[in-house]
């Protein structure tokens, strides 16, 4: 079993969802249990996982390799190193989640639970191919699932904005198609073997050309400012669980295509890019800060503060120096976390009072108190209160920005200002002030839902007050891949 | 080889012409006209396994027609359309008289289409061309009773028989230039510096003529009109059946007149590639009726086939074979749902689509892949084709060419997303079940099988047309 634990991992959730495909669609008991076990078994296989992985070893680990296409030198392969690993687990953690958080879907559960774990297939896959076409296989398996689920399950605009997530995201993705032909044709020998590709040095001009292809591809996903138009609608309109995918995982998916393929293979069209991307990652802290301050709808001011937290992503990305590279995927890794359960408890609170505008709560504190509690817990994580995750992370890119250029992580701390103010203007809004008799018969938030919140909970307080044991995972590979870096500069 | 040896070597063409004439006297005695669409098939299996893997080039009748491995490539893939042709036919309620006629002039168009393959002399390709043209006007008229038929034949003859007229003008440039009739002759005069103006003049009639035969743009006005009026199996048929030879014989000219145009040639089929797609596309989006919208679909696809012919090289011609596959295999499926729905509904407009995926989830989910591998999703056949075209381009450094096709994926992606939408996203207001004859079922089966196999598993079927090149 462990020499395919990649591959099991991987497509234990498709075997699922075409068993799926044979249960009566009246027996929803039935899907939901193997939705649920399906996703719990790739959680325990993850744990396998975490005691094979060595995090002290930069290289890839776990490789599965077999020969698929001869004539264009196709192989799948999948592996796995300190860049994919803190990925692999978030995408099997959040999974297990937003599964359970998905039993308040009540309609066409059959096709849901289907799609749902054909998207986990393309995620997971997404974070363990190596080889650029399998890769593009899976990244674009992501689309055609996530489509479905916000236009059927989703809110009133849904069709609008699922089309208009794929629209966006394949056109990208299709120019990140010419740039992977364009390696291709200019590795010797031709290949599409990451492994391969990134022995071979290109000309800086190319290397300009191509990575302008792949940031296509990435940046639409990420999203970076100006390409983050989809996210606001999708994220929206989608249900509960779907955001909290979209947010907790696919955004992730972008920045990993920069740590995984745009980096080792471009390393000096990524330093000649910094300066313009550490721009971008700036205007998209702030703006996406501003934007989500001037929101009353509660869930899309949770999707604009995903558009500033990834910013910083970005800026750590642009840094180009270990503590900037760290946080970055530190970064990813606890926004995933904390964005996910926002997303939950966003959903908590739709559920039940079935509108999402802040100005319409108030006083919920004293109504709901467990669940003040987790919003209050959760939104000081994201605001990135010192011991907790998201502070870290965020910490350690500002650390990398500052060696980087003083002006740009200036501004970029007007990003957390901004994060404060928004995240206890809600708060003052939906929990303080006086309650609004209309919501006098709103419930607690049941047990279902806490046990959903909760491991992300554990995971918030760890990280924050220990990083090391992540960090001691992924610094070996950062650092490889700076070393890469540096030699290019 | 003179004509008793090539006898020979001509088994499966007989069987077909046997078969023809056999299916027309049948018609006399046998009043259940299924049983003479199942013979059809019989005969087209028949003289499926009479042809064999030639393995290596013959001249058959003194050299008119060429049996090599790439002919019998597409020998087979005429066999295999208008096998699921025949299939498609015998469930479509729109067809009922005449129907012995009928599909002895299935079995006739399959023979013409193999010699279209087969021709390397101007005459041969001239009178092939025009025999699955006139077959053509007929099978797009059968519903004599339908003003819509009648329309899309008379305009199908009007703007076929000017592309034939320009195309045999053409030709007939090239046997004055030359003095052959032969295309390996011909080429070799063509070599002469003089020669370089008629040569033009005579590739861009020919192309006419056979861009009519592929919908490529500006030739392709007659095709939403007449695919929208014609019985929808010989629509379906129409799609991939004379496209996928037509870009036989385009190849075939390709190589005779490459070496005296070069990059000319490249330059000339960029620019109509990227027409075509753009046109094709653009025109799709505001399209309600789904004959009419996979009409200009199929334009479009000939558009991505052509960035194929432009590359000029062996990969650009191995994509043009794999695409012309993968886009027949996955526009038969989608028109065999066609079928299914409108012999349900009797309407072909996209309201007819509507909540599909409850009232009939299978033949939604198919149509939902079909349209995927249209739009060049991964991991089904479109996608491969696309991925062949797309290296095809970049390998030969058409970079504006292949950004166009990048993005003409994206708005086609939008379109076929519109019928999707109507299937998943929109509430059904019919509730009825959907018949499902055997005949539909099995075609539809049949591509739903060979787009997702070719999909994922494509190095068998590479191999298959990499042996078939004659490069």
């Amino acid at each position: 079993m462990d020499s395919h634990l990649l591959s099991l991992i991987t497509f234990m959730p498709l075997a699922g969802a075409l068993a799926i495909l044979f249960v009566p669609k009246t027996s929803t008991g039935l899907i939901k249990w193997i939705a649920t076990g399906v996703t719990l078994a790739v959680g325990l296989l993850t744990v396998r996982l975490m005691m094979l992985f060595d995090g002290a070893v930069p290289d890839f680990q776990l490789i599965e390799k077999a020969l698929w296409i001869p004539h264009f030198n196709i192989h799948y392969l999948m592996g796995i190193d300190g860049i994919s690993y803190p990925m692999v687990t978030l995408t099997a953690l959040v999974s297990i989640l937003a599964c359970l958080a998905s039993f308040s879907i009540k309609e066409r559960e059959k096709e849901y639970y289907f799609l749902y774990l054909l998207l986990m297939t393309g995620m997971l896959g997404s974070f363990l191919a190596l080889d650029l076409f399998l890769f593009y296989i899976f990244w674009e398996i992501v689309l055609v699932p996530m489509y479905f689920l916000i236009g059927i399950w989703g809110g009133a605009r849904r069709e609008y904005a699922a089309i208009k997530f794929f629209l966006y995201t394949l056109t990208g993705s299709l120019f990140m198609l010419l740039g992977i032909l364009a390696v291709y044709f200019n590795a010797t020998p031709h290949t599409l073997n990451l492994m391969e590709l990134t022995r071979n040095t290109y000309e800086f001009g190319f290397q300009k050309v191509v990575f302008l292809a792949f940031f296509l591809g990435f940046a639409i996903k990420v999203p970076i400012w100006p390409f983050h138009t989809w996210l606001p609608d999708a994220h929206v309109e989608a249900p509960t669980p779907i955001s909290v995918i979209l947010a907790g995982i696919l955004l992730k998916m972008g920045t990993y295509g920069f740590f995984r393929f745009s980096y080792p293979l471009f390393p000096e069209a990524a330093v000649w890019f910094a300066p313009a991307l550490s721009i971008l990652a700036v205007i998209g802290i702030v703006y996406g800060g501003f934007v989500a301050l001037a929101q009353t709808d509660f869930k899309k001011m949770v999707a604009y503060s995903s558009v500033s937290h990834m910013g910083f992503v970005l800026l750590g990305l642009a840094a180009m120096n270990q503590d900037g590279f760290n946080g970055a995927l530190l970064q990813m890794f606890n926004h995933g976390v904390i964005t996910s359960a926002l997303f939950l408890l966003v959903g908590v609170l739709y559920d039940r009072a079935h509108t999402r505008d802040m100005g319409a709560f108030g006083g919920l504190g004293a109504q709901m108190p467990l669940y003040s509690g987790l919003l209050i817990f959760f939104s000081m994580a994201s605001l990135g209160l010192p011991g907790l995750s998201g502070f870290v992370s965020e910490f350690l890119v500002l650390l990398g920005g500052y060696q980087y250029s003083r002006l740009y992580t200036g501004l970029a701390c007007i990003g957390i200002l901004l994060a404060a103010t928004y995240l206890l203007y809600m708060i003052r809004r939906v929990l303080l002030g006086p309650l609004n008799t209309q919501w006098s018969s709103l419930t607690e938030i049941n047990t279902r839902e806490i046990i959903t919140l909760v491991p992300l909970l554990i995971l918030t307080v760890a990280f924050g007050i220990y990083p090391k044991v992540i960090l001691d995972v992924m610094a070996p590979t950062l650092s490889a891949l700076l070393k890469v870096m540096g030699g290019a500069a | 080889m003179n004509p008793i040896e090539s006898l020979h070597l001509f088994q499966g063409e007989i069987a077909l012409l046997v078969g023809a004439f056999a299916i027309l006297f049948c018609d006399f005695f046998i009043h259940n006209k299924k049983i003479l669409g199942w013979l059809t098939l019989g005969v087209l299996i028949g003289a499926g396994f009479l042809t064999a893997v030639p393995h290596q080039s013959y001249g058959l009748f003194f050299g008119l027609f060429q049996l090599n491995d790439f002919m019998h490539f597409f020998r087979l893939a005429a066999l295999g359309i208008v096998a699921i042709t025949v299939l498609l036919s015998l469930s479509y309620q729109g067809l009922e008289d005449h129907l012995g006629e009928y599909y002895s002039l299935l079995l006739f168009m399959t023979f013409g289409l193999i010699l279209m393959a087969a021709s390397t002399n101007l005459l041969m390709i001239f009178i092939s061309i025009e025999f699955v043209s006139i077959l053509s006007y007929i099978l797009v008229g059968f519903r004599k009773k339908d003003p819509r038929s009648k329309e899309a034949a008379l305009k199908y003859l009007l703007f076929g028989s000017v592309a034939s007229g320009m195309m045999l003008f053409g030709m007939s440039l090239l046997f004055g230039a030359s003095g052959s009739l032969e295309l390996a002759a011909i080429q070799q005069r063509l070599l002469l510096p003089d020669f370089l103006p008629v040569t033009i003049v005579a590739t861009i009639f020919f192309l006419a003529g056979v861009g009519f035969k592929v919908s490529m743009a500006p030739f392709h006005l007659w095709a939403p009109d007449v695919y929208e009026g014609a019985p929808t199996p010989i629509t379906a048929f129409l799609t991939v059946g004379p496209k996928a030879l037509g870009f036989a014989i385009l190849i075939r000219v390709l190589l005779m007149a490459y070496p005296a145009l070069g990059n000319r040639w490249s330059a000339i089929i960029s620019i109509l590639a990227i027409l075509t797609m753009t046109l094709g596309n653009v025109t799709a989006i505001v399209q309600s009726n789904i004959k009419r919208l996979l009409a200009y679909s199929s334009i479009a696809q000939a558009g991505y086939i052509l960035m194929g012919i432009a590359a000029v090289s062996k990969i650009g011609v191995s994509a043009v074979l794999v695409y012309a596959v993968a886009y027949a295999l996955t526009n038969l499926g989608a028109f065999t749902i066609v079928v299914l729905v409108s012999n349900h509904t009797g309407s072909d407009q996209l309201d007819a689509y509507t909540g599909l995926a409850r009232r009939n989830p299978f033949v939604a989910a198919s149509l939902t892949i079909f349209l995927l591998s249209l739009a060049g999703i991964p991991p089904l056949a479109g996608f491969i084709g696309k991925f062949y075209v797309f290296s095809a381009a970049i390998h030969a450094g058409f970079l504006t060419l292949a950004i166009a096709a990048a993005l003409n994926s994206a708005i086609a992606a939008y379109y076929y997303f519109r019928i999707v939408r109507v299937m998943y996203l929109v509430p059904s207001t019919e509730t009825t079940a959907m018949p499902q004859p055997l005949p539909l079922m099995l075609a539809l089966c049949l591509m739903l099988i060979g787009t997702i196999l070719l999909g994922i598993i494509p190095a068998p079927f590479i191999d298959f047309v990499q042996t078939s090149l004659f490069l």
